[in-house]
């Protein structure tokens, strides 16, 4: 069924969309992550401009992680204290990143930057995770006893001072590393158009050693709040979200978030850390591959947007 | 048939314009139509096929040249600018090295003729009158100039291939064909992908390798209804419409969660 898009000027199969949805919904509720690194790809593959793709998928990650949100809120699972603390690094992180973002393209070399952090980004963090994963399953396959961390573990980071009580965390820990990685994620978020859940969730369980339960949970709050101001920030200035195709994403990305959640709670926790180890690292390697070999068009087009 | 009923006029006609060759030598004029002036965009458009008829009226006694008549039409759609990048391998890996920026071309651009072009006027007419894909004038910015290249500019020829794989720039020189010598049809596709806008259609008669008549004619494409609705809204309040695109999605996944609820 054909079905024709305002603002994306084209017409797309409603049910190619649906499917498409409902996948990185599946995918996102299973690893509590946005999916906008899988989605975006996906709609310009097939014909979306990318800045409307970019600006739409927005939208979409907001409706899912809300959708997981108010499952995992219901839960107790999240963690209000430290989600404030994160957003107000986030807030400055994104504007930041915003105008670097402006600064990058007058100088032309975006798309290079775009690609480059993409590889760099994506394969780090998959390729840690993924080796994590394997070696906590070896661990397990070998019968040791794996010693349970205990949350809030003895580092550097947990000398610093502006110590804050994280009751929902059960932990006691300084502010200005969760600022920082706030900040962080909020200025990678803004330049790459990504939510930067699969960044936040490894973050917070390596480095600040916060359990894993409320990890997940706080970090779709986080990206709920993040991409619903994307959304309404790309619409008034750059007017490129498209709300049909945006309801079409919902409505199988909602659906397969559900789901998605259920099937990660039934896989074992190391397993799920391998699984999604692999599909960043499959994402980071495609790109890496772009870069490396030589296109079969040396040739691109592109409308300059923002004319009449 | 009818081309043997008109042998013997045109025989006259060629001995008066023998004879009055200064005034009326030439004074053809063309009437033409689209078949639809407006194309509405629905929800279920995808892409159309316009009919352009035209007839050829000759003021007098004016004759039909030997060689018959010649026609070109061109349809250009919304000017745009647009930037064609060209890759290379720095420090091992693929970049966008060059680029050139093309400025308010036409976004849709399709030349249709009733035979190939080189057959219907020499080259330096066909550049004159911006006749085929290869001579139609596109703008662009190299450096600090504002001109267009020679046709074998790499960048030229990469802007018009891409944008011919993509269905929007076309050259078909078969695609007009006369039911009388003097009465011609020529359809129009436009895929699904063609911008919004106001389509101008330029038709171009030729005798003998020269202009004879020109005319022009024009279509819109519009968005009606829903898609018109959702267009001006994104475009006037974009900020309204970005709460309720917002507003859409914290209804959607707010849904999700009553309808999967298990707890």
């Amino acid at each position: 069924m054909q079905l024709y898009l305002p603002i994306a000027d084209l017409p797309v199969n409603v049910f190619l969309i649906l499917a498409m949805g409902a996948a990185v919904g599946f995918v996102s509720g299973m690893f509590g992550i946005g999916g906008g690194f899988l989605m975006t790809p996906l709609l310009i593959f097939i014909g979306i401009a990318p800045a409307v793709a970019v600006a739409t998928v927005a939208s979409h990650i907001a409706a899912s992680s809300f959708s997981g949100a108010l499952s995992y809120w219901r839960r107790r699972a999240i963690d209000p204290m430290l989600a404030l603390i994160l957003l107000g690094g986030a807030i400055a992180g994104t504007m930041l990143g915003v105008w670097t973002f402006t600064q990058l393209r007058a100088l032309g070399q975006l798309d290079l930057l775009i690609a480059l952090s993409y590889v760099v980004l994506l394969s780090g963090v998959g390729g840690a995770m993924f080796w994590e994963g394997l070696r906590a399953m070896r661990r397990a396959r070998h019968g040791q006893v794996v010693p349970p961390r205990r949350s809030g573990g003895h580092g550097w980071i947990h000398g610093l001072p502006l110590k804050v009580r994280f009751k929902r965390s059960k932990i006691y820990l300084s502010a200005i590393p969760v600022v920082a990685i706030g900040l962080a994620i909020g200025f990678i978020g803004a330049i790459m158009g990504i939510g930067g859940g699969f960044i936040l969730v490894p973050t917070l369980i390596y480095l600040l050693r916060i359990p894993t339960s409320t990890v997940i949970g706080t970090s779709m709050l986080l990206t709920l709040v993040t991409m619903t101001f994307a959304t309404v920030l790309h619409a008034a200035t750059n007017h490129l979200v498209d709300v049909v195709l945006a309801l079409i994403l919902m409505t199988g990305g909602v659906t397969g978030a559900q789901f998605g959640a259920r099937a990660g709670q039934r896989i074992r926790g190391e397993h799920l850390r391998l699984l999604l180890g692999l599909l960043i690292l499959a994402v980071g390697i495609r790109f890496a591959v772009e870069l490396g070999i030589r296109p079969n068009d040396l040739y691109t087009l592109r409308e300059i947007t923002g004319g009449p | 048939m009818r081309r043997r009923a008109t042998f013997p006029a045109m025989g006259l006609a060629l001995l008066l314009s023998a004879a009055f060759v200064a005034d009326d030598a030439r004074a053809e004029h063309l009437i033409v139509s689209v078949s639809n002036h407006r194309v509405t965009v629905t929800s279920n458009y995808s892409g159309e096929e316009l009919v352009l008829f035209g007839s050829i009226e000759r003021d007098g006694n004016a004759a039909v040249p030997r060689s018959g008549y010649d026609l070109v039409v061109t349809v250009s759609g919304p000017r745009a600018d647009m930037v064609t990048r060209r890759k290379e391998r720095r420090f091992g890996i693929w970049v966008n090295a060059d680029s050139r920026e093309f400025l308010q071309v036409p976004s849709y651009l399709a030349a249709f003729a009733n035979r190939p072009l080189d057959k219907i006027a020499p080259p330096d007419v066909l550049r004159r009158q911006q006749l085929g894909l290869n001579n139609v004038l596109l703008r662009q910015r190299v450096g600090p100039d504002y001109a267009d290249v020679v046709t074998s500019d790499p960048f030229r020829r990469a802007f018009i291939r891409l944008r011919a794989e993509q269905g929007l720039y076309r050259e078909n020189t078969s695609a007009v064909t006369f039911l009388t010598p003097t009465l011609f049809r020529t359809s129009i596709p436009l895929p699904a992908e063609v911008p919004i806008g106001t389509y101008t259609v330029g038709i171009k008669l030729l005798a003998d390798g020269a202009l004879v008549a020109k005319t022009e004619t024009a279509f819109e494409i519009v968005k009606v209804g829903f898609e018109q609705f959702v267009a001006t809204a994104a475009r006037q309040h974009g900020l309204l419409y970005g709460v309720a695109t917002a507003c859409i999605g914290l209804m959607a996944g707010w849904m999700a969660s009553i309808v999967f609820r298990r707890d």
